[in-house]
């Protein structure tokens, strides 16, 4: 069926009600991983509104509860696009150069197994002092 | 950028960070006046005249990450290079309005390419923003408001993904069915 009309769109919406009663166990603010994609003009000029709808459609099919949000330019504008992850806990994490391939795999190893990939711009360092 | 719809996906990110509850995007394609306008015209702080005068200057920017801002000197230059020209109406307290006027035939003019993911990405990002977008072409017409949308959506977020996939849909569709003048 396609959607052209807001009539359409009372269809889509039935189903979705369903979904967020399914799951909202799990919609407490702590377990939600929280994704942040540069955009600005650096960032979607290297291609950040594609890796945003990438996330978005992948998060959604793998049942992973997040929140994919734009922020704007962290001054990294030759790493882009870059993504801001932030997983329940933990400290956040900055991945530059993020093509397809590389949001899956951050998607995969990291926010679903917690394991490190490579990428990361070492931003959130702390000194001894902290 | 490659596509149109890019520029505007830039420019509205100023509207967002001047605290915009209500970004209006408006496109006419003006086929017989061989102009294409992209206006753009939101509701957030505005700026001062001092402001206006260097908006366009690629080493200016509100940013404190780096020193240059180059979102609406390239908008500008695409539409200059097509024979058109960008003008920035804007009042401190009401708001800014960006109008570009490209060449329509002219063969530097950009398609506007994905208009529909970039307002997905827009509404999904800023579900409490309202967004209303108009394309007006000589044939036809298409009108689009979050308002409208959330008010059929009742308690279902907007920024919902299986909402936003609905609404890329619904948008591309409208845009082909007033390309082909229905």
């Amino acid at each position: 069926m396609k959607i052209t009309s807001l009539a359409d769109l009372r269809k889509i919406k039935a189903e979705v009600q369903e979904k967020i009663k399914l799951r909202e166990y799990g919609e407490n603010a702590e377990n939600i991983v929280q994704i942040k994609v540069a955009m600005a003009t650096c960032g979607i000029a290297a291609g950040a509104k594609e890796i945003m709808g990438y996330l978005i459609e992948e998060l959604d099919f793998q049942g992973i509860d997040a929140v994919v949000t734009q922020t704007g330019c962290m001054g990294y504008c030759y790493a882009e696009p870059t993504i801001e992850v932030i997983l329940p806990g933990k400290a956040p994490v900055v991945y530059g150069f993020v093509s397809r391939e590389k949001a899956k795999e951050i998607i995969d190893e990291y926010i679903v197994k917690g394991e490190m990939v490579d990428g990361v711009i070492p931003v959130n360092y702390k000194t001894i002092d902290e | 950028m490659k596509e149109l719809s890019l520029h505007i996906l830039d420019i509205v990110q100023n509207s967002i960070s001047a605290q915009a509850s209500k970004i209006e995007i408006l496109i006419e394609e003006k086929i017989p006046e061989d102009q294409y306008i992209i206006e753009i015209t939101d509701n957030g702080t505005g700026m001062d005249e001092e402001m206006l005068k260097h908006v366009t200057d690629p080493f200016f920017t509100t940013r404190t990450t780096r020193k240059v801002g180059v979102g609406l000197s390239l908008f500008q230059q695409n539409a200059e290079q097509t024979g058109g020209f960008m003008t920035i109406d804007s009042k401190v307290g009401e708001g800014t309005k960006v109008r570009a006027v490209f060449g329509y035939k002219h063969i530097d003019r950009l398609p506007l390419g994905d208009m529909a993911g970039t307002m997905t990405i827009l509404i999904g990002a800023n579900p409490n923003i309202r967004f209303i977008y108009n394309h007006i072409t000589a044939l036809s017409d298409f009108e689009f408001d979050t308002d409208e949308v959330k008010e059929e959506l009742e308690k279902v977020p907007i920024n919902h993904p299986d909402i936003l996939k609905a609404l890329k849909e619904l948008i591309a569709e409208n845009l082909d069915m007033i390309e082909a003048g229905k």
